[in-house]
């Protein structure tokens, strides 16, 4: 049913071109339309439709008074699909149920269109801001002249301009075509936040109605005419050589039209794979299940976890990197009357999200091809398709559904050329539906992260020295081409070197380990591993220090004023800290502020009678500087703390035989309904200059908290992840 | 192959397909209501809960074969007009993120009231414990069933 897909006020993101041709819109028909130039600042006006193609508007006014607003920003749960808009809107003056939302499709005017390191918002809160205030002041100035009165005695209020003394007002749609003739203001004043509507409040999120009936268009739902189905198979050990393979079962199968060989393109590997394509799901699948391949595992089956995590041990002792180097740390340490060092170790883990991996693709005639798919970015999926099958960006269209989750997973498109491939293959627009085995086995994974700790301590506490030394493989190395050590140190040592904490002497260091398998960002990225070894390794400094680990970063850390000193201020009042806890209870602290942003928990836990330690109660602060929907970053907060205990305390990936032992959500655990406690979340939304991100910083500190926690309960430090808290 | 006969929120349907095809792909692919999600294929998360006579069931493991003659809900036809008390406290709550699970989420909470219109915590995470939210909802869908409850 494309007529589902294309049905814009079911929500669903469509191509521009698309909509105007079935909303009937001509070149004649007059729209405004105002565009951002992300280059040069630049605010420009679209005269006709055929004008307005040549660089994208972010707003549509039809005569009809029919407001479309483009959104850059593809909705993978994080709430996008609101607060981006909301920043048009909120000084467009309309409000949200006013318009009709539409996911752009990888224009390269738009600029970046990812969504990716909760860089929405910040990244556009002014920009966006600045679209909605100059269409407005064009609204305004065309009614001015029409009704031949000052501009100032005219307002705009939910998409109509009002003559105050008189009170006679036009609509917006009235007014689109003079006001698109006007010279779109370069500095249009934006309102005073008092004054806001929509940004800063609790506001309904227009895609929830939709999302509890069933309505929601993701991926998986999309559909073309004449579209057959493909289900695929990969070698679950990385690396092998497809050898030969029997499909002469699987062409037996009722429904199953082909066979395919193609290539996953993931980063810069390359895998071989096959596709069973049928006429229904069922049929692929089953086609797929009795598919028999030979594969040269190269040796690659020789690999296991276990091996590679003690090879990170021992890597622990050598030089690596050196990522920052303040004073002179070897010198302090061997002076410090207290010394402590401390090995912490981290798992692998999947991305997991609920709608596994699809892409409907139709390749046309003249090598271009049209998608749909649940993506972290158009742009991203563009460039991947144009660098795998070596087809002018141009030549791709991209339509943006909703994502049935994400956290990172998207930012890949190896499952999008896969589509294009099998497409092109077969001549017919094919829907590619990973099965959840693959999407559990076939990565990309969040790295495991290993961290040697070492401190020195003065008598009464204070730090003298202090080390993080990060061991573990890197993302870049296992997907890009060309080695960047420089880059690679950093990103494997986020935020270990630029906290808050006044730390003398202190020397960080990378030291990487050689991984064949595909690693990448997984939400809140390598601050999800290596602040549970930092935060927990200074509550160990601060129990050596005979402290009050809040205290101790407060008062000994953090003597000069710092976002983080006030996220902790807070933290301690909205925790009740210093109340006592009955018998048996603890408290864990922790914060971490990264490229995304800052966050921190208190987590309390009680130890249970017959073994076990239970969570009680968690406390979140986020700071953002500005909010432009807090109901929306509570939720992520609540989220994000759900995603962080699974992978603080569920399984995690391993590997045996070259391959992830876990397949599913039976052996690849997730938190259930009934392991979730509250959690009750604090805003910091003060206007300070830098605005913050949401969707990541409630990872990092969440483990290192809990594990804190464990401590204070039961004084059992936890130095690997993940533990079993009914086995404390 | 054969020709099944069954009802599809109160819509009679004939389905020409094997047996054996799980009813999840039939109510997505033969029937187009794409509501009901494809979460992990082995009853294991939750995303494709339909009823089936009134019952939750896992539609990615319940064969076309089984429901011949029976009377299947999905979130299309929990209520005519998309306001069933659950689908009202879910918005009241704005309790989807991705929204993916939420579907079968709000068709196993509707048979939890069902039976149990009063509902303790405890009774939630009983019957929900089969619904998995990665985007981590938990929280509000144990608020929302709770005012659900109310609103029935």
């Amino acid at each position: 049913m494309p007529s589902e897909i294309l049905d814009p006020s079911a929500a669903t993101a469509i191509h521009r071109r698309h909509f105007l041709k079935i909303s009937g819109i001509s070149g004649i028909g007059l729209i405004l339309g105002v565009a951002w130039k992300s280059a040069g600042m630049e605010i420009l006006a679209a005269g006709d439709v055929e004008d307005s193609f040549k660089f994208n508007p972010y707003i549509f006014i039809e005569k009809s008074g029919k407001i479309i607003l483009m959104n850059p920003r593809p909705d993978m749960g994080q709430g996008t699909f609101q607060s981006v808009p909301a920043l048009i809107a909120e000084e467009l003056e309309v409000s949200l149920d006013q318009v009709t939302i539409l996911f752009t499709g990888g224009e390269p005017e738009y600029g970046s269109q990812t969504s990716g390191g909760s860089s929405s918002i910040r990244g556009k809160y002014f920009a966006l801001r600045k679209v909605g205030a100059a269409a407005k002041e064009m609204l305004l100035s065309a009614a001015g002249k029409k009704w031949n009165v000052p501009v100032d005695e005219c307002y705009a209020r939910d998409a109509k301009v009002i003559h105050r003394p008189s009170g006679k007002h036009f609509s917006y749609g009235e007014l689109a075509a003079s006001a698109s003739k006007l010279e779109p203001p370069q500095n249009p004043a934006l309102k005073d936040p008092g004054d806001f509507r929509i940004l800063g409040k609790k506001y309904p999120r227009p895609d929830v109605p939709l999302k509890v009936t069933g309505k929601a268009v993701y991926g998986i739902d999309a559909e073309v005419p004449g579209m057959v189905f493909a289900s695929v198979l990969h070698c679950p050990v990385f690396n092998s050589v497809l050898v030969s393979y029997d499909d002469s079962d699987t062409l037996k199968i009722k429904g199953v039209l082909k066979v395919v060989k193609f290539q996953r393109f993931l980063g810069a590997n390359t895998y071989d794979a096959l596709a069973v394509v049928a006429d229904s799901y069922w049929a692929s699948y089953q086609g797929r299940l009795s598919l028999k391949a030979k594969w040269d595992y190269r040796g690659f089956d020789q690999f296991n976890s276990e091996e590679f995590e003690q090879k990170l041990r021992e890597l622990a002792g050598t030089e690596g990197v050196v990522v920052h180097d303040s004073g002179d740390f070897a010198k302090a340490l061997a002076e410090a009357p207290v010394k402590l060092e401390s090995l912490y170790e981290t798992p692998i883990v999947s991305h997991s999200p609920m709608e596994p991996m699809n892409c409907l693709a139709r390749w046309n005639d003249g090598d271009t091809v049209e998608v749909w798919v649940s993506a972290q970015g158009p742009d991203l999926v563009k460039n991947e398709i144009s660098g795998a099958l070596g087809i002018p960006r141009d030549n791709i269209l991209v339509h943006i559904l909703f994502s049935g989750g994400a956290f990172g997973r998207r930012l890949y498109c190896d499952f999008a050329i896969e589509a294009a491939s099998i497409s092109k293959a077969v001549g017919k627009p094919v829907k590619l539906i990973w099965s959840r085995e693959d999407d559990t086995q076939l990565g990309p994974f969040r790295p495991l992260t290993f961290s040697a700790m070492k401190a020195g301590l003065s008598e009464n506490g204070a730090p003298l020295a202090f080390q993080h030394k990060v061991i573990a493989p890197s993302m870049g190395a296992t997907m890009n081409k060309k080695r960047n050590i420089s880059g690679e140190s950093s990103s494997m040592t986020e935020g270990i070197s630029t906290q808050k904490y006044e730390l003398p002497n202190m020397k960080n260091e990378y030291v990487f380990a050689d991984f064949h398998i595909p690693l990448a960002a997984w939400r809140s990225v390598t601050s999800s591993t290596v602040a549970f070894a930092h935060e927990c390794f200074i509550d160990e400094m601060a129990v050596k220090a005979g402290k009050d680990p809040m205290d101790y970063r407060l008062e000994t850390l953090l003597t000069k004023d710092s976002d983080t000193k006030k996220l902790l201020t807070k933290l301690k009042e909205v925790s009740h800290w210093d109340q006592p806890l009955p018998k048996g209870w603890g408290r864990g602290v922790a914060q971490y502020e990264f490229f995304a942003g800052l966050a921190g928990y208190v987590i309390e836990v009680s130890s249970q009678p017959g073994g076990g330690v239970k969570i009680e109660k968690v406390y979140a602060v986020i700071d953002l500087g500005t909010v432009v929907n807090p109901d929306t970053v509570a939720g992520q907060i609540e989220g994000a703390a759900t995603m962080a205990l699974t992978a603080a305390t569920k399984n995690g990936i391993s590997f045996k035989h070259g391959q992830s032992v876990q397949t599913n959500f039976y052996n690849n655990i997730l938190i259930r309904i009934n392991e979730m406690p509250e959690v009750e979340t604090h805003i910091i939304a003060d206007g300070g200059p830098v605005i913050k991100g949401v969707g990541e910083p409630g990872i990092p500190s969440f483990a290192p908290a809990l594990a804190n926690a464990v401590y204070a309960a039961t004084g059992k430090r936890i130095r690997r992840l993940p533990f079993n808290l009914s086995k404390i | 192959m054969a020709s099944i006969g069954l009802t599809i929120n109160k819509k009679p349907y004939r389905i020409e397909a094997d047996p054996q095809t799980p009813l999840l792909w039939v109510i997505r692919d033969i029937a187009g209501l794409k509501g009901t999600k494809f979460g992990c294929g082995m009853a294991l998360c939750g995303a494709c809960t339909i009823h089936l006579d009134g019952e939750a069931v896992r539609s990615c493991v319940t064969l076309l074969g089984r429901a011949e003659g029976q009377h299947i809900t999905t979130i299309e036809g929990l209520s005519a007009e998309g306001n069933h008390p659950l689908q009202r406290a879910w918005i009241e709550f704005q309790v989807p993120q991705c929204g993916y699970c939420q579907s079968g989420q709000i068709m196993s909470a509707a048979v939890l009231l069902r039976e149990n219109p009063n509902p303790s915590d405890t009774d939630i995470d009983e019957a929900m414990m089969g619904n998995l939210c990665r985007c981590g909802t938990y929280n509000r869908i144990r608020k929302a069933i709770h005012r659900a409850a109310e609103l029935m």
